[in-house]
């Protein structure tokens, strides 16, 4: 069957078509749309007991995922790049105990930061855990690989790192699916128990293991069916074209590459094909998306006299993604004959939706703000981050996922009056509570507001996991009633939270503002909803 | 055939919509697609686009190459110069006439329409108004989808059929309204060129 699918859809319905029990994930651009669709499925699969409810953050993911792969069934883990640094701990170790039920960790990278705040490549993370990594190059590779992936971490007994780029999940191609999914695979015991135990004694044998399998991921890689090797008669030039680089390299060249061509979507890299690559050219391309990682390990690899180009020597952009454009310049073809940037266009960038909750927040902050000059106020990722820009210019920083907590109590600890925290209530619940405790436990003198409108807004309104939870949460981490206060962010209100604020920053200790109302696009959609369904009769 | 389209708006303005009917139209016929997106941060109300590929032959490259593109498709005139980079010498504008302004150095109109009378085939057409005063505010976007069609390369009937497809789940009010939609611009493009 042919069905019309992104990247990351076409990654979801590998999985399900592949015997998947259980997607465990946190929403983050360019990921969400995965687990999305395995809910969508599920929702009309209401009989397929395959697990699909978001996560609190991507740790509590990959550590249900190797629960899930402990009982001997398949689970993927599925993040945006910055969600591997917080699920590092039990990712690498993951690759430590080995898997029992396939495991895969789909990491999607986003170059050129297009909803992001770097650009790290989760490639480098695979080769840390020592284990295989899959970069498809399109949408098709995206199905493929999935159910190849689940075969592979059962056969290596290790999980297996799938890394896309944002151009691939936010992509829609033709994908062909199999009419025979896979079922899912029974409970089963690992056969290796005293292994998923990392005492010290264990672990040694366990990571003795683990170097010693490496060459088993190098013969995998060289026999891959997804790397390929294009020779071509005449030497000189060779390129590496890895995931979706592969792409731009093909699009310039309509009738053909006219050199050789390897073609790299599985890892560790193979090095035979590549020496054989190198030796039969004078100079090495390498086209690949995000950081110099195949680029920077060729050196170790290759005669020093071999030519590299790419990303290091400036052949490619060291920043941002690859393009058809730039890609076309590093293959040094003739450019386009183009229509200038028009001079009348001028930028458009996000904001915050009219009638927003986290509008009223910033303009009650700033009104108070106004009489503290020392004030700095610390934010956090969401849509409140767009708080940075005009009109409110309301904050001093925003880094990653619970930061606004812990930079104001450290800063507060260097002497900052008053030091504010604004998050949203699904990254406290992510990363800020462990936070939130070091600042109670040291009664630190932080005024915090969590800016709640019940779901996860910037990543398309999914389920917030503390929903309702909020006050309780923060009474049970230690905070003072009578410094929690709640309040509804509504421009009629102002008054109301202007003051409350200003009593908070006035009180020396922790305190917790919530400013609560629906995101008013869940709302809208919740309303649209709520009407249909009152107006389809119940069968 | 090979058509290469940059589908140009704001967040909300509905433009994913126009990918999905040609999309669906093109999936139809049995051609290949390539169809790149934007989601996530710019949805809130910052500028937005989808590049959309389809072709008799495979396609590899997810995003249109500068200078290439056959036709760019706006729901916003500033936005329609936004990629004009990206049009190949001989490419086709069909674009909205009404500014979105949300922004508070929008520039003036006349600019915009002095830029846009700098390009060869450029078609305007006022959606906002012809929805209005058609009872149909809510597919101005597929307006603007038939005012293109005839520089997709694709039969008119099969993005027809492909908008009865793609709405038949919200009903037949639904999908009639915007298959008038889609006629209407059809037939206005001519008059407005």
């Amino acid at each position: 069957m042919k069905k019309l699918l992104l990247g990351d859809q076409a990654i979801a319905q590998g999985a399900l078509d592949a015997g998947l029990s259980g997607v465990y994930a946190y929403p983050g651009t360019p990921s969400t749309e995965i687990t999305e669709y395995i809910q969508l499925w599920h929702h009309s699969h209401p009989g397929s007991p395959v697990h699909d409810r978001w996560c609190t953050n991507e740790k509590t993911a990959m550590e249900a995922a190797l629960g899930m792969s402990f009982a001997g069934k398949r689970a993927l883990v599925c993040m945006k790049h910055v969600g591997m640094n917080v699920c590092a701990d039990a990712f690498v170790n993951s690759a430590v105990t080995g898997v029992n039920g396939g495991l895969v960790v789909l990491a999607a990278d986003d170059p050129s930061m297009h909803s992001s705040q770097n650009e790290q490549d989760s490639r480098f993370y695979g080769k840390f855990a020592l284990i295989p990594i899959l970069e498809p190059s399109n949408q098709q590779e995206c199905y493929d690989m999935m159910a190849y992936a689940f075969d592979l971490s059962e056969r290596l007994r290790l999980p297996v790192l799938m890394r896309i780029v944002t151009r691939l999940a936010h992509s829609r191609a033709v994908v062909d699916i199999t009419d025979s999914p896979r079922p899912q695979n029974p409970l089963s015991d690992p056969a290796d128990p005293a292994g998923w135990v990392l005492l010290p004694v264990r672990a040694r044998r366990k990571y003795a293991q683990l170097t010693a399998v490496q060459p088993t991921l190098q013969e995998a890689s060289a026999y891959s069916p997804f790397n390929k090797v294009v020779t071509e008669p005449k030497a000189g030039k060779a390129v590496i074209a890895a995931g979706i680089g592969y792409n731009y390299l093909m699009e310039n060249y309509p009738d053909g590459v006219p050199f050789p061509v390897l073609k790299v979507s599985q890892y560790p890299l193979p090095v035979a094909s590549i020496r054989a690559l190198a030796a039969q050219s004078d100079e090495l391309l390498v086209i690949e998306d995000g950081q110099p990682f195949i680029e920077e390990q060729l050196l170790g690899l290759l005669p020093v006299a071999t030519v590299i180009h790419g990303r290091l020597d400036g052949t490619l952009p060291r920043t941002g993604e690859l393009t058809p454009d730039n890609v076309k310049v590093a293959l040094g073809l003739a450019s386009t004959q183009t229509f200038a940037p028009s001079a009348t266009v001028v930028g458009r960038p996000p904001a915050l939706c009219q009638g927003c909750g986290h509008r009223s927040v910033y303009e009650a902050l700033n009104r108070v703000l106004a009489d503290f000059p020392t004030s700095r106020v610390f934010g956090d990722i969401g849509c409140y981050t767009l708080g940075a820009l005009p009109p409110y210019q309301a904050l001093h920083s925003c880094v990653d996922m619970g930061a606004s907590i812990t930079m104001a109590k450290g800063a507060a600890d260097a002497g900052i009056f008053p030091a504010i925290a604004v998050i949203g209530d699904s990254t406290f619940t992510h990363s800020g509570m462990t936070g939130l405790l070091d600042a109670v436990n040291e009664n630190s003198p932080i005024t915090i507001i969590i800016s709640d409108n019940l779901t996860t807004g910037m990543t398309g309104g999914q389920d917030s996991a503390g929903t309702n939870k909020f006050e309780a949460i923060c009474r049970g981490i230690g905070v003072a009633d009578e410094h929690l206060r709640v309040v509804v962010p509504l421009p009629a209100n102002m008054d109301e939270i202007t003051h409350i604020i200003r009593e908070e920053i006035a009180y020396k200790g922790v305190s917790v503002i919530i400013p609560r109302r629906e995101c008013i696009q869940t709302l809208a959609r919740h309303t649209r909803q709520k009407k249909q369904n009152t107006q389809t009769p119940q069968q | 055939m090979k058509t290469d389209i940059i589908l140009a708006g704001v967040g909300g303005q509905g433009i994913l919509s126009i990918a999905t009917i040609i999309g669906q139209a093109a999936l139809d016929q049995g051609l290949y697609i390539k169809q790149a997106e934007v989601h996530g941060m710019s949805q809130r109300g910052g500028d937005v686009q989808s590049n959309l590929r389809i072709s008799s032959n495979p396609i590899y490259s997810d995003l249109i190459a500068l200078g290439t593109a056959d036709v760019i498709i706006a729901m916003e005139p500033m936005e329609a110069l936004r990629y004009q980079p990206y049009l190949s010498k001989d490419g086709w504008v069909i674009t909205a006439t009404s500014p979105f302004v949300n922004i508070p150095n929008y520039p003036d109109i006349q600019a915009i329409n002095a830029a846009l009378d700098a390009l060869p085939h450029v078609v305007r057409i006022d959606i906002e108004s012809l929805a209005k005063a058609n009872k149909m505010p809510k597919a101005a976007n597929m307006i603007l989808l038939g005012a293109a069609a005839d520089a997709l390369g694709m039969d008119f009937e099969l993005l027809r059929q492909s908008v009865r497809t793609v709405f038949a789940a919200k009903g037949d009010a639904i999908v009639d309204m915007n298959l008038q939609a889609l006629d209407l611009g059809h037939t206005h493009k001519g008059l407005l060129q």
